[in-house]
């Protein structure tokens, strides 16, 4: 009952501070709104203004309608070059594709020769390389398909393949890249709103002095967990509500209260992660680096920006036992697929027995990491 | 009045100040002053904390930027840059603060040596002074140890050296003594004697809150709040404050105290009534690592006795007082309150406790009622009697007008009644305040002590009060002199004085320090001040030398200073290093647009040859991975939604058939669209495997390829034919951790200096901002080659990425990039004012720009709109396809010379943003 009291009471202190705070007021607030926001909207995963440049030896009409069907927004216009421009174009990343139509190239096609068209895909630019060099080839298909039906010709295929995706039929990215965005900012958000505070609070001897009163380091710990943690939680439910849902107008699948409890787990997990670090670093620079050196792998590897399964095994094993990929996989399945809670509790149960052994680390630190922090 | 004009008049002035005020914000420090000040003399400027003594003295020193006004300093106008540059190797100064200027990881000797190269003395001169000034200061035997483990008393004897490295005709302190024990500063002064004896004609200039120390100056200037109270010499300030000490005639001389004698404070003695003793320690040991803080001290405190711990900053009474209270676990020996053993896990000792720290701990974010009550709940007062009780502690402490503000806009004086006030609010039976009166004016000091006084004699309550004000110490029961983590002697301070046959407590302290020291004044002067050979001819020549406008000697001061620093932090040198390796290490493998390894599983309806050969040419294929298959549409959905699988392939009833009557049956694939560019990519394969399938197929049936695609599309996977990511991620990586580390390093460089205050140095020295600026970089420089060396290999040897381009062009690329990058972090750390705000402003600088507009996931040329522009612009964009085209592209300089003509302005540009940003006074 005690306990609780003065939970109850640091955190209500801990809201004051936040509010008193103005700066990192204005950046939470950016980092749930327009941050979101600009991340869905301006950058995309998939294919987007791809350079790309034509070696039009043929000059016939056929080259002509490939080349205007390579359109925004995917392709940026076609530069025409000549065949000694390819090397140097290339090669300082101007264009990530150049087609090359041979002389005689719609002839040939008419007279069923099969003439070669050469793709040439700048394969250092690995997300595009691949998309784009698939669009490339559907688009030529296709203005061939349609060119030799005009002419009376009719080819039909044996078997036909009906491709259908799933939760997100367009593959809008910025369906994908919004929630992603949210996840990261959770994670950094609450990791350096604890743990800087920790710091602070440290150095100031505010800490020092709450340890010559009657209260222990879990309420102190708990107080802090729970007054950030309601704060980014009313963050992240309004991000969703206001930003995701209704701006972006991203359709979502499963239950938002549902999304909302894990996302307090894993909050529990990333104010006990801030506090642990916050108890090791001995300065504000000292946290600064561990902090890059920790949240970004966090963030960079979780699934949430390059495909989980691609990691080599080991790597792949060992982030599944991070909570930030747990939150991905279970932000994923609650948001876009609609799972609910038989399907997401693993993930849920993982992330709340990390962070309860990181809380009972930090905890075990508190005392030590105080009284020898001058 | 010109400086001609003034000397026409009669003595010689140094400096001579008209009409100056000068403004933080809204707070005034200075309200226009004018004043002309004495050469050759030592002059005081006395009055408490905060009334512009610090203000005034950084303008004459020009580290301070004048606000309107005009100081005029050794005959030059300190408003001129060319003549503040040229005067400033005639000038020391020395800042408030112990060891504010010095470094505290450099030795003695390190921080000698750096002050001289400022100074651009070459080495033969350099050491003759480093031993004349170390063997006459006694510090010759200190070295080679490093300035923060020096006592109080030997950092200011150590940036005095410091100071008089140059031979300064004008010398500066601000408040060289406070907070050091009687014995340092009676030889710091005398030290002072012996200089000015050798140099005559230097002025000395000194703020100090020491009334007695003020005694023995030449000339004084009182001040109060901003303004020249009176000046004269000592005589007669006290003849016009109508007092016999000093301290009386200022307060005396404070407007609207006019003649109204301040009351001398009286400790009513304590009732004899012995109840048993409140605090008992017996032999407490605190060591950290081999440093002994605290060495077996041992004491009784009895209850209601107001017991002092008297000493010097950092002689263990801050230690102590920490172990009593539970916050740290004594190495060695026991204590007990109230006859329990003190442990810092019992929360109910706690309540019997009231603890203020050294930094009064208030809740700055809380106004002062909330800062009281939360107190109040802590300590779990029922919530009836906490109103009554925060009104009853407002009124006491004269808190009344201030209830709703928050404690950092409140006087110091203010700020430390409110301290004690949360400190009783649960009415403990002990106080144990540490240092609570420092940096607190005469007249606040004895209101708060009118406090305690009433709190031990009414209320029984026991205080235990550290601090290193004599006339405090006075007024103890008893107190226990402190040095040097010892008790030299413990008891009423009149039997102190006593014993030893002294006329104050101060002497007392003295003669005790001596004994136990075994340092006597007398030994201390014994070496003769060698300086007094040096020549006025010699000074003069090493003057000008100082004022080069380019010094390649000074450059090297701050860059072998950083680079030190630098090494003796673990922390920071591991991260830069081992960090570093790491996140190459899984970024490498970590970040890959390789999507591999794609679960699937096939719903089959028809169960025929013809759909089994089907499902058999995705099984070939290197991409996926099948898992068992499923019953029916509901298990399809459900798996799909887990995650369990990727994509589902359904085969329809009758596919054999229809195939092979020609009634084109359709394949349906539902693939998971929860990661659009994963979504994408599978959809590219399925394509792929599903026209084999058919040109397969149709090769068995009819023997011959079919005229479906009337042309032979043919891709060229440049550079990279196995289209595999590593050779685009890995020299990505590079350059991205050549951005991260390198600027986050430098980043805090030079705002640390600005938050531990040691950039003063560069205020007041011959140093100039790009000799600063690059000194600072050239280690880091030197660490971020040493993390390209080691990713390099990592890239060749760890990930199988070779070099197939030039290597000296990488190599040059890596150079300009550095620089560049270091160059990056020294910008925000030059308008930034704290470690955090730099630590922040470059993370959000480099991270977002970094990772999705330098062309590590996108290409530069696919951006558009403010990312397009930040992306031709950012030098990553540049490195990053210099590294990718010298690794993995095989090219060399000629192919990628419009890369390194984009990039090379980046560093220069950015170097001299920061020179033109970075103040060379303080603003």
């Amino acid at each position: 009952m005690r306990q609780l009291r003065n939970i109850l009471r640091l955190g209500i202190k801990e809201l004051y501070s936040l509010r008193r705070d103005v700066v990192l007021l204005i950046l939470i607030g950016w980092a749930f709104s327009v941050g979101i926001y600009a991340a869905a909207s301006g950058f995309s995963v998939d294919l987007r203004n791809a350079a790309i440049a034509i070696v039009d030896e043929d000059r016939s009409q056929l080259t002509i309608r490939i080349r205007d069907a390579l359109l925004p927004p995917e392709f940026k216009e076609p530069v025409l070059i000549s065949f000694p421009e390819i090397d140097p174009g290339m090669d300082t990343g101007t264009y990530s594709f150049v087609l090359v139509f041979p002389d005689g190239f719609e002839q040939d096609v008419l007279a069923g020769n099969q003439p070669e068209v050469q793709v040439n895909i700048d394969a250092t630019a690995t997300m595009q390389a691949g998309i784009g060099a698939n669009y490339i080839a559907n688009i030529i298909s296709q203005e061939i398909t349609r060119f030799s039906a005009e002419l009376g010709e009719t080819t039909s295929l044996p078997l036909e393949l009906v491709t259908r995706f799933a939760f997100n039929p367009n593959l809008t990215s910025s369906w994908f890249s919004s929630v992603m965005e949210l996840i990261n900012n959770v994670t950094m958000l609450t990791v350096v709103l604890t743990g800087a505070a920790f710091i602070r609070e440290r150095e100031h001897g505010t800490l020092e002095h709450l340890m010559v009163m009657p209260v222990s380091p879990f309420e102190i710990m708990m107080a802090k967990v729970w007054a950030n943690g309601l704060v980014i939680v009313v963050a992240v439910a309004f991000a969703l509500w206001v930003v995701i849902e209704t701006m972006l107008k991203v359709p979502i699948a499963g239950s938002i209260p549902l999304f909302l409890l894990g996302t307090t787990l894993y909050l529990f997990f990333a104010s006990a992660l801030g506090i642990l670090l916050g108890t090791i670093a001995r300065s504000m620079p000292q946290f600064g680096l561990l902090f890059i050196l920790i949240v970004l792998p966090m963030n960079l590897l979780s699934g949430g920006e390059t495909p989980l399964e691609s990691q080599p095994i080991l790597l792949q094993s060992f982030m599944r036992l991070v909570p930030s990929t747990q939150f991905v996989s279970f932000a994923q399945a609650i948001l876009y697929r609609g799972a609910g809670f038989d399907i997401v509790w693993f993930e849920f149960l993982t992330v709340t027995l990390v962070g309860l052994a990181l809380f009972a680390l930090a905890a075990h630190r508190f005392r030590s990491s105080i009284s020898t922090g001058k | 009045m010109t400086m001609r004009d003034a000397e026409k008049d009669g003595d010689p002035i140094v400096a001579h100040v008209a009409g100056v005020s000068h403004a933080y914000g809204k707070t005034k420090a200075l309200a226009d002053i004018s004043l002309d000040i004495p050469a050759g003399l030592i002059t005081g400027f006395i009055g408490p904390d905060g009334v512009g003594k610090s203000t005034l003295l950084g303008l004459l020193s020009g580290a301070r930027k004048l606000q309107s006004g005009s100081v005029h300093v050794l005959q030059g106008d300190m408003s001129d840059k060319s003549h503040r540059s040229s005067l400033l190797p005639h000038i020391a100064y020395m800042p408030q603060g112990l060891g504010k200027n010095l470094y505290m990881d450099l030795t003695v000797h390190e921080n000698l040596e750096f002050f001289g190269r400022l100074f651009n003395q070459a080495r033969a001169e350099r050491e003759a002074r480093i031993e004349d000034l170390t063997r006459s200061t006694g510090l010759f035997g200190f070295l080679d140890r490093p300035a923060g483990k020096l006592s109080g008393g030997m950092k200011q004897k150590l940036g005095l050296c410091c100071a008089l490295i140059h031979d300064p005709d004008l010398l500066i302190l601000d408040e060289p003594t406070t907070g050091v024990d009687p014995l340092s500063r009676r030889q710091f002064w005398s030290l002072i004697d012996r200089i000015r004896e050798t140099r005559l004609g230097m002025s000395v200039l000194v703020a100090t809150a020491y009334m007695d120390e003020a005694e023995s100056f030449d000339w004084l200037v009182a001040m109060n709040d901003g303004a020249v109270l009176a000046q004269g010499n000592p005589v007669q300030i006290k003849a016009s404050g109508h007092a016999e000490s000093l301290e009386e005639a200022f307060v005396n001389l404070l407007p609207g105290n006019d003649g109204k004698s301040h009351e001398p404070l009286t400790v009513p003695p304590r009732p004899d009534s012995i109840d048993g003793k409140a605090i008992e320690a017996h032999g407490l040991v605190q060591k950290f690592g081999n440093f002994t803080a605290v060495d077996h001290v041992s004491f009784e405190i009895e209850r209601g006795e107001i017991f002092g711990f008297l000493g010097s900053n950092g002689c263990g009474k801050t230690t102590t007082m920490k172990m009593l209270t539970g916050l740290l676990e004594p190495t060695e020996g026991e204590a007990w309150m109230f006859g329990e053993k003190i442990d810092g896990k019992r929360l109910e000792s706690r309540e019997r406790v009231g603890y203020m720290s050294q930094s009064f701990s208030l809740y700055t974010e809380l106004t002062v009622a909330q800062n009281l009550v939360l107190h109040a709940q802590l300590f779990q007062m029922p919530p009836g009697d906490i109103p009554p009780r925060v009104e009853e502690l407002t009124k006491r402490f004269g808190l009344e007008n201030y209830l709703d503000d928050l404690p950092t806009k409140l006087p110091l004086g203010v700020r430390q009644r409110l301290s004690l006030a949360i400190a009783i609010v649960h009415r403990p039976e002990v106080l144990i305040l540490d240092e609570p009166t420092s940096g607190v004016d005469p007249i606040a000091r004895d209101e708060f002590w009118k406090l305690l006084i009433d709190l031990s004699r009414n209320q029984g309550v026991t205080i235990f009060i550290s601090t290193h004000f004599m006339n405090e110490g006075a007024r103890c029961d008893r107190i226990s002199l402190m040095h040097a983590g010892k008790v030299l002697a413990c008891a009423a301070p009149q039997e102190l004085i006593k014993e030893i046959g002294a006329s104050t407590l101060e002497e007392a302290f003295i003669t005790y320090l001596e004994d136990a020291t075994g340092e006597h004044e007398e030994q201390a002067t014994q070496p003769q001040l060698a300086l007094a050979v040096e020549t006025a001819d010699v000074a003069d020549a090493q003057h000008a030398a100082a004022q080069t406008s380019f010094s390649l000697r000074r450059l090297k001061a701050y860059s072998i200073r950083e680079a030190k620093e630098l090494l003796r932090d673990p922390v920071r040198l591991a991260v830069a290093l081992a960090g570093t390796m790491v996140l190459m290490l899984v970024f490498g493998f970590g970040i890959t647009t390789d999507v591999e390894n794609l679960t699937y599983a096939v719903l089959d309806n028809d169960q025929s040859v013809e759909s089994r050969q089907y499902v058999e040419s995705l099984a070939g294929s290197r991409y996926f991975s099948e898992e068992p298959a499923l019953k029916d549409q509901t298990e399809l959905q459900t798996r799909l939604r887990s995650g369990d699988i990727a994509l589902a392939v359904e085969l329809p009833p009758d596919f054999g058939k229809d195939l092979i009557k020609g009634s084109v049956p359709e394949v349906a694939v539902t693939i998971d669209g929860a990661m659009p560019y994963r979504a994408e990519t599978i959809s590219g394969y399925v394509d792929g495997l599903h026209q084999t399938y058919i040109l397969e197929q149709y090769a068995r049936v009819y023997g011959e390829q079919p005229d479906l695609l009337s042309v032979d599309i043919e891709p060229r996977y440049r550079y990279n034919q196995d289209f595999k990511s590593v050779y685009a991620m890995v020299p990505s990586v590079l350059a991205l951790l050549l951005l991260f580390i390198p600027a986050i390093l430098t980043a805090v460089s030079v705002v640390r200096e600005k938050e531990l205050g040691s950039i003063t140095n560069l205020y007041v020295t011959p140093i100039s901002r790009f000799e600063f600026l690059v000194g600072k970089q050239l280690p880091y420089i030197g660490i971020g080659l040493v993390n390209f060396t080691l990713m390099a290999l990592m890239a060749v040897f760890v990930f199988d990425v070779p070099i197939k381009g030039s290597l000296p062009t990488l190599l040059l690329g890596a150079v300009i990039y550095i620089f560049t990058t270091t160059a990056f972090g020294l910008f925000f750390s030059t308008f930034t004012r704290t470690q955090v705000a730099a630590i922040a402003g470059t993370a959000i600088g480099t991270m977002l720009p970094a990772v999705q507009f330098s062309g590590l996931m996108q290409p530069v040329s696919s951006l558009e709109g403010v990312g397009a522009f930040i992306g031709a612009t950012y030098p990553m964009s540049h490195f990053l396809l210099i590294s990718v085209g010298t690794f993995t592209k095989g090219l060399g300089l000629m192919d990628l010379s419009a890369n390194f003509l984009a990039l090379a302005p980046a560093g220069p540009l950015l170097l001299a943003a920061s020179v033109l940003l970075l103040p060379k006074q303080e603003p």
